[in-house]
């Protein structure tokens, strides 16, 4: 979505990803289009079981060998990653590719030192000696701040602190200097002033790496720190995507601004109120007909003639040719979401901005 | 370590001793009488109270106890009565440290009895083992890397098969068609290892193999169903989105988690079968422990089972010590203090 990098470095074309089931096939990602340049940053965000996790292990090739019937296209830098073979996709994870796992704990085996696992990262793209690579292990412990690194390099992953093993898994993805990073909810599993660690340091690293990122998650404060753009997917499918700046101040589509109003907010209003999203999230294997969220929208009879029941939005730009598409019947989604959702959520922004 | 290992071996001497007395207690305490079982089926009433004063059965059942245990340690003389001994010095037998006792059916020392089927067992057993762990793995691996294909189900389903046949008829086939009818080994008679190890091995080999085929079906539905559900694990994905190839993702990430429930359950095993396997040492005609004890207890040769009894017991108990410490060596995270 930059328009100032002249290409991006991954390009996600109509990407389907399905699982036949006994009991029909679990549409987990349905259509999906985005891109991602170099030092540029992409949040997805949705709920569990909107796709978000499966699309991108599709990236990564982690579906090869299952069931799973993956279609449409993944240019990595201009490389169809669907199309190469099997070897020729084991060659770039962990090198153009790599990925940052939810909960370090089970993402690290348990019975290797986390040196080894992180040189074990390096020596599969690179023709050195177990030395060379355990050297450069404890380089990268450094690089990513972990105290007394030639020391902890022996320790297993249980010896570690949360902060220490996500610091770890950063040192195991970045150690080959991939061009994209995958970051699955980075943060989720750890204390909230860790997260900021965290983060801090992704950005520091992105900005030294120039990589590309896509982070994963479910939470906006985390988009807001990180992302250039944002990627909101319900039901499988793209719902609205922009960037960040844009989607988190002018939302146009009512899932996002149940995400937004489901986000407490510190300094904010106390006046201010919570929504929750009402419901539960789709199932993929039946979705609901017409738009996917309908059953759990609040604004679906201000669009005439049950529209929302019966036919599924487009993905379309905005109104006034913003840089920003959304997935939504309404047809004055700004007046809406002014009058009725940020006076509720945020009476001081609804104010100033009277 | 050390001290994990000084600990573990006294609360295994506690329990064997705690053992001996329910055993000893469940025996001597019985229904008939020891003396005159051990005496023979024609025995004038003089002659048991004889036999009952050499084997010190004429004692209540504490004392019995407590010079068995004693017996253990230092060593003992029958007959037990040191006036028999002295008038008759001829028939004195020392009975070396650690004593088992005497049995009376085999006019020999328990340990003398229990020293020649000991071999025999350990044999079949540990050869067995080996058999049964490699060949285990080995259908178990294949398996779970092609599950879900004919290879996979032709080894499930033979595995099936195996598992449920009994053991005697899998022993008599392979002794009808093998070693009699096609004549590609011998008939199996047990060879001492230090006589010749070639024969020893030789000669076991379709013993072992019938009691590995059990096991090994056993083995292979086990790993496999360890390797598949390790291969689930978050940190073999992240090994694999690494890029790590194939067969190292298997044997490095994958086999290391799935081993450690099956070094758990082959130690136990091995522990078991070293105690004896009733059915393959009758069919091949190996006068093993198993066997002992079958025919001990038809006999009612009660100071043979009790030796039978601790014996197993001994290897159980140091199976445990032995397993728990592998894991240690195996999963870091355990720590023995």
């Amino acid at each position: 979505m930059s328009t100032e990098q002249s290409r991006s470095y991954l390009t996600v074309r109509d990407l389907v990803v399905h699982f036949p089931t006994s009991d029909g096939v679990v549409k987990a990602t349905d259509g999906l289009s985005y891109e991602v340049s170099r030092g540029k940053t992409l949040g997805i965000v949705g709920e569990s079981g909107s796709g978000k996790s499966v699309s991108s292990s599709a990236i990564l090739g982690l579906h090869r060998g299952t069931n799973a019937q993956v279609s449409g296209e993944i240019l990595l830098d201009g490389v169809d990653l669907l199309t190469i073979s099997d070897e020729e996709m084991r060659r770039k994870r962990g090198k153009d590719v790599a990925m940052i796992f939810q909960d370090p704990l089970s993402a690290m085996h348990p019975y290797y030192s986390v040196g080894n696992q992180i040189a074990e990262a390096y020596r599969v793209h690179n023709n050195v000696s177990r030395r060379a690579a355990r050297a450069r292990a404890i380089e990268m412990l450094d690089r990513v701040g972990i105290p007394q690194p030639s020391r902890r390099v022996d320790d297993y992953p249980h010896q570690f602190s949360g902060g220490m093993r996500q610091r770890a898994m950063i040192a195991m993805s970045l150690i080959n200097d991939p061009g994209l990073l995958i970051a699955d909810e980075p943060t989720t599993a750890l204390d909230v002033t860790v997260q900021a660690q965290i983060l801090d340091l992704l950005q520091d690293l992105q900005r030294e790496f120039n990589s590309a990122i896509i982070i994963i998650t479910h939470d906006l404060g985390v988009v807001a720190e990180m992302a250039d753009d944002v990627l909101v997917m319900y039901g499988g499918r793209a719902v609205e995507y922009g960037p960040t700046a844009e989607i988190l101040v002018r939302p146009e589509m009512p899932y996002t601004w149940g995400l937004l109003s489901s986000v407490p907010d510190v300094t904010g209003d106390v006046d201010a109120k919570l929504i929750p999203i009402p419901g539960n999230p789709p199932s993929l294997l039946h979705p609901p007909s017409g738009c996917a969220f309908h059953p759990r929208c609040t604004h679906r009879d201000k669009v005439p003639g049950n529209l929302c029941f019966t036919e599924m939005p487009e993905l379309l730009p905005v109104a006034d040719g913003r840089n920003h598409t959304k997935r939504c019947h309404l047809a004055n989604p700004d007046e809406v979401y002014a009058v009725e959702v940020l006076p509720a959520i945020a009476p001081d922004l609804a104010e100033e901005q009277r | 370590m050390f001290a994990y290992i000084v600990r573990r071996a006294v609360i295994g001497v506690a329990l064997l001793i705690v053992m001996s007395l329910v055993t000893f207690i469940l025996f001597f305490s019985g229904a008939f009488d020891p003396a005159r079982n051990a005496c023979g089926k024609v025995c004038s009433p003089a002659q048991i109270e004889q036999t009952s004063k050499a084997l010190g059965y004429d004692k209540p059942i504490l004392t019995q106890w407590g010079s068995f245990l004693a017996g253990i340690v230092v060593g003992r003389d029958y007959p037990l009565d040191k006036k028999v001994r002295e008038e008759n010095p001829d028939l004195v037998t020392h009975c070396a440290a650690p004593c088992l006792g005497y049995s009376m059916v085999n006019t020999d020392t328990v340990n003398n009895v229990l020293k020649s089927a000991i071999p025999i067992s350990v044999s079949i057993a540990l050869v067995a083992f080996v058999f049964w762990i490699i060949g285990g793995l080995l259908f178990g691996i294949i398996a779970a890397m092609t599950k879900g294909s004919f290879l996979d189900r032709g080894i499930v389903g033979l595995s099936l098969i195996f598992y449920a046949f009994p053991t005697f008829v899998v022993g008599s086939l392979l002794l009808r068609f093998v070693a009699i009818k096609w004549q590609i080994f011998a008939l199996p008679v047990y060879v001492p290892l230090t006589q010749s190890p070639g024969l020893w091995f030789t000669n076991l080999i379709l013993p072992a193999v019938t009691l590995a085929l059990f096991y090994m079906a056993a083995y292979a539905r086990m790993s496999r169903a360890f390797i598949i559900e390790a291969s689930t694990e978050d940190y073999v994905r992240t090994a694999k989105a690494k890029g790590v190839k194939k067969v190292p993702l298997m044997f490095k990430h994958t086999l290391r988690a799935a081993l450690t429930p099956l070094v758990t359950m082959a130690g136990l095993d091995l522990a078991i079968l070293l105690g004896g396997a009733i059915i393959t040492e009758d069919v091949f005609g190996f006068h093993g422990l198993g066997l002992l004890a079958v025919t001990s207890n038809s006999r009612q040769d009660l100071p043979t089972i009790v030796g039978i009894v601790l014996l197993l017991s001994t290897f159980v108990i140091i199976a445990n010590i032995v397993v728990d410490i592998l894991y240690a060596y195996i999963d870091p995270r355990v720590r023995l203090d």
